[in-house]
């Protein structure tokens, strides 16, 4: 599995040979590939009149193109907006609140995300070719499918630890802008333009994954929860700026303490822990059909349901599996 | 040469051999290792639709009461119009005597079945409530049904209700059906009445039906009115009125309380559910098609009215200590929805197993739902049909998902209970009313599900219930507003036979594994130390122990073991016998099944399930070139296409 940004080809459909000479030996003689470009087939087309594009069929022959629509962005921001909204509206009537569930779009979204995520485990697994995801700069819908992708095929990454390594090479070291996408305003209405909450929706299609599989991820909703809280808002230096060139500039390893340390301490860890955790060595496929993909409550309805009830209950599921 | 179609893919279909029987459609793959076989009711069969013939033959869908969909292609359309037509016969049975529950044999004796009937007593369950007491008394005035004929042969009235009361009262309540008492709260002598409405028009008075409701009123010392809570929306009651009937005017009767709840009646249920279930039916939906499709079908909007409307009620009851008479148009209905679940957010003993059964047999059995009519044992009126207990089954899951230690019974004991209102594989659920079950001599002549339920106990249990709960005591609080989002929709049970829809892994069966391993670890623990104990006082010996212990940690090892494996997402098929205590609701899908008379008494639903048990199957052809969603899974068979992703 590959990632990168889009290649430069631009209106007078340049060409690379060092690009095209490291796509090439990637794959063996005969052999094909995949590029799943996470930019619709016309997105990744006008993309080409500002200096980027696709890579043209001739110049590399052995791999095939796959456009698979990712949101991103403003609308991504604006959908996450909707979303938080209706949930806190108390005046909706039933039909309301479902047509502007609806209307906001981020379930489809998470169902999008995981199912280009399933593709590309597919095309690992089963049809044992690789993969290059691209978007357009790399750093937001190529890193939330290529992570998803891992978590499917590879039990190593549902390990708390496996977990955390995974979003230290896949988020936080290959470049997602945190400091841009998440630093200032969240869910309100003050719109920073580069705002987008492309990790929450990594983070949701994760809580999916675990509700599918409520046996094969090491951790639990709590995780997810504190991810979320502390790629906003953190004492911690760990979702600091926007790429390892910054963090070095600014020495946030000198002057900051790590999330994950704390986190695996073992006072803290324990509290992230899956108590129905069982090590799953088979890759998850899971189901992508509508009535599959929940609204993720614990995060949008947090502050505005009693999670009470079903807080005793995971301390009932701890005791029993503990008692044993 | 029959082929069974996959809903999701028509690709996956398997051949196989078709078979009618006088009580089942049976559907046996030829695969030479599985033979895996299909079953289903005839009593379950909702509709059949012959569909226009194709190159590959002549398509047949039969969708069943249960929510399973069945897509059969018939090679010769000769064939298929035959199975057509015998399909719709057997489907649609005229007399009682053709139902599976006559010739269902458990192979038990008489006595057995007598004592299976006998489960669930209702005099005892009145007795529990506190009744009769100084406010309430039995009254058989309605013994020979010559009151109300869907009336039980006994009801519970205010003590101060004579005879001549109730007598007067029934002749001002449509069909007769007058007030009396559903549930009774021992601890402020507030409770819950039902009826029907009254044939009050637009200024008719009856003075017993007044006296009836002051009767109900006296009967509560702690409260000086009572609440009438008319199920019905507005407009609707009022529209009544032009044909004599209504509601109860606050003029007329002294010290009421009036109070519409609108929940809509059920012939728009009965199209809320169809619409429903096409979206279900719609192939490759995207998020939004299903979301549109199911504010569209206003089932959700329907399942929290009913819930509401018992929270009212339990509130009214718990909180402000007033006694509600609950009614709709004839009082069987929304009413018995209503009264239930008020009844099982009052009572804990309601949540328990037991309770639950009483419950049904109490507010829907006794008090004369029609079930007959309702959910089509015989041919009837299509008119009639609607989904409501379905509906109060489905509260009943909406609750269990916001308060997950409340039940003592789990999910599966409500799909099944669901399902064998419809199967008519039991006695409980014929007919409309006790006069025409005792007429048929049903107790006589068929089983009660309650006992077979009850037998199989140990699979419907709950594992986060524990009596001494917090959620398990008292009274449970739904969150009032705003509450839209808790209610989900139950792909548990619409979507049930769709295995892939579902998580992989039973929680609830993993934990109920845990519990039990656990509490036999626990007894055996006892026992060592007990022998321990004994045997330091003798001195030979110490080497059986040992060797004892050791047999017992060989035989938990095994079991942990086995539960790593029923992990396992892709092989769901094999864990559900690596499961040591029991899974016979999932049935022995691998088992080659003889068809012989032995096999109808295999009554678990889930065995004629048409599920693959493989799970999470990828099918790349079922991606449509503009990115529509799919349904990924795991499958053996590489069902590459690159063509498709050439035209994307």
């Amino acid at each position: 599995l590959l990632r990168s940004s889009q290649p430069l080809t631009g209106r007078n459909r340049r060409r690379c040979r060092e690009d095209e000479k490291i796509l090439g030996t990637i794959l063996d003689e005969g052999e094909r590939g995949f590029i799943i470009d996470t930019r619709s087939a016309q997105a990744a087309k006008q993309a080409r009149m500002s200096g980027g594009g696709t890579e043209p069929k001739s110049s590399y022959p052995q791999w095939r193109r796959i456009h698979r629509a990712l949101e991103r962005g403003r609308p991504l921001q604006e959908s996450f907006i909707r979303l938080v909204e209706a949930c806190s509206d108390p005046s909706l009537t039933m039909d309301r609140w479902l047509a502007r569930l609806d209307s906001s779009r981020w379930l489809s979204h998470v169902k999008a995300a995981l199912s280009t995520a399933c593709l590309a485990a597919q095309c690992l697994d089963r049809e044992d070719s690789k993969v290059l995801v691209h978007g357009a700069e790399g750093t937001d819908t190529t890193l939330l499918v290529t992570a998803l992708a891992q978590l499917i095929l590879d039990p190593s990454s549902r390990s708390l630890q496996g977990f955390q390594g995974l979003l230290e090479r896949e988020w936080i070291q290959a470049g997602h802008p945190f400091q841009l996408r998440c630093a200032h305003s969240a869910s309100s209405h003050a719109r920073g333009k580069q705002e987008a909450p492309i990790f929450l929706l990594f983070l949701d299609c994760v809580w999916q994954l675990s509700r599918q599989f409520p046996f094969s991820l090491e951790f639990g909703e709590e995780l997810l929860l504190t991810l979320f809280d502390n790629a906003y808002a953190s004492a911690y230096g760990t979702f600091l700026c926007n790429s390892e060139k910054e963090r070095r500039l600014c020495k946030v390893k000198e002057s900051t303490h790590s999330l994950w340390v704390w986190l695996n301490q073992p006072e803290e860890k324990h509290k992230y822990l899956n108590p129905l955790y069982s090590h799953n060595p088979l890759v998850i496929w899971p189901s992508v059909e509508p009535q599959s993909i929940q609204l993720w409550q614990g995060l949008f309805l947090r502050w505005i349901r009693p999670s009470q009830h079903l807080d005793e209950a995971w301390q009932e599921i701890q005791r029993l599996v503990e008692g044993n | 040469n029959v082929r069974l179609l996959d809903r999701l893919s028509s690709r996956r279909a398997v051949v196989g051999t078709l078979y009618l029987t006088a009580t089942h459609v049976i559907f046996v793959e030829n695969g030479s290792e599985t033979r895996k076989e299909t079953w289903v009711l005839h009593s379950q069969i909702s509709s059949i639709e012959k569909q226009a013939t194709t190159a590959t033959g002549c398509p047949l869908l039969i969708r069943c009461k249960n929510f399973q969909v069945i897509q059969l292609v018939i090679p010769q359309e000769r064939d298929c119009h035959d199975v057509y037509i015998s399909l719709i016969r057997l489907a649609r049975p005229v007399k009682y005597e053709e139902l599976y529950c006559f010739s269902f044999n458990p192979k038990l004796d008489k006595k057995e079945r007598e004592q299976g009937w006998k489960l669930v007593d209702l005099n005892e369950e009145y007795n529990r409530m506190g009744v009769p007491n100084n406010y309430w008394q039995i009254s058989d005035v309605n013994r020979d049904y010559g009151v109300c004929d869907s009336y039980p042969t006994e009801v519970y009235v205010p003590k101060s209700a004579t005879a001549h009361i109730i007598v007067g009262s029934s002749k001002f309540r449509s069909r007769r059906r007058f007030p009396a008492l559903s549930y009774y709260c021992k601890s402020n002598n507030a409770s819950i009445c039902r009826s029907s409405q009254p044939l009050s028009g637009f200024s008719a008075r009856c003075l017993e039906d007044e006296q009836m409701l002051q009767a109900i009123r006296k009967a509560n010392p702690g409260s000086d009115f009572i609440y009438v809570v008319d199920t019905r929306p507005k407009l609707n009651a009022m529209a009544n009125r032009a044909a004599g009937k209504g509601y109860e005017n606050e003029d007329n009767y002294s010290n009421i309380k009036f109070q519409f709840i609108g929940i809509e009646n059920i012939h728009v249920m009965r199209n809320s559910l169809q619409k429903m279930l096409e979206v279900c039916e719609l192939k490759s939906p995207s998020m939004s098609d299903f979301l549109w499709g199911l504010e569209n079908s206003g089932w959700l909007k329907h399942i929290k009215a009913i819930m509401d409307a018992g929270i009212f009620i339990a509130k009214a009851v718990a909180e402000e200590g007033v006694s509600v008479l609950v009614h709709c148009s004839d009082g069987w209905d929304r009413t018995a929805q209503v009264c239930s679940v008020a009844s099982l957010l009052l009572d804990p003993y309601y949540r328990t197993m037991k309770g639950f059964m009483v419950l049904i047999e109490k507010d829907w059995v006794s008090f004369g739902h029609k079930f007959n009519h309702r959910y089509g044992n015989l041919d009837g009126d299509p008119k009639e049909i609607s989904p409501v207990i379905d509906q109060f089954i489905e509260c009943v899951w909406q609750l269990m998902e916001q308060f997950p230690c409340a039940f003592e019974f789990n999910e599966r004991f409500l799909i099944h209970i669901q399902h064998h209102i419809y199967s008519c594989q039991f006695g409980n659920f014929l007919c409309n009313s006790q006069k025409e079950r005792r007429e048929l001599k049903i107790k006589e002549r068929t089983y009660s599900l309650w006992a077979h339920l009850w037998k199989n106990r140990a699979d419907y249990l709950n594992p986060l219930y524990r009596p001494d709960h917090s959620q398990s005591q008292g009274t449970l609080h739904p969150q009032i507003a705003p509450c839209n989002f808790l209610y989900k929709f139950w792909s548990g049970m619409y979507n049930r036979f769709e295995k892939g829809l579902h998580p992989r892994q039973s929680v609830t069966d993993y934990l109920m594994a845990v519990k039990e391993e656990t509490q036999q670890l626990e007894e055996e623990l006892e026992v060592l130390q007990e022998r321990l104990a004994n045997l330091q006082k003798s001195q030979s010996g110490n080497n059986k122990v040992k060797s004892k212990q050791q047999d017992q940690s060989k035989q938990f090892g095994l079991y942990t073991s086995n539960n790593s494996l029923a992990n396992t997402p892709q092989e769901y098929s094999n864990d559900l016998k690596s499961f040591p205590s029991r899974s016979p609701s999932q049935g022995d899908e691998d088992s080659a099944l003889i068809l012989t008379q032995d096999n109808l008494k295999s009554s678990d639903p889930d065995l004629s399930a048409n599920s693959d048990q493989e799970s999470g199957v990828e099918d790349l052809s079922c991606r449509s070139p503009s990115g529509g969603g799919c349904l990924p899974s795991e499958d053996s068979g590489k069902d590459s296409d690159e063509a498709v992703f050439l035209a994307g």
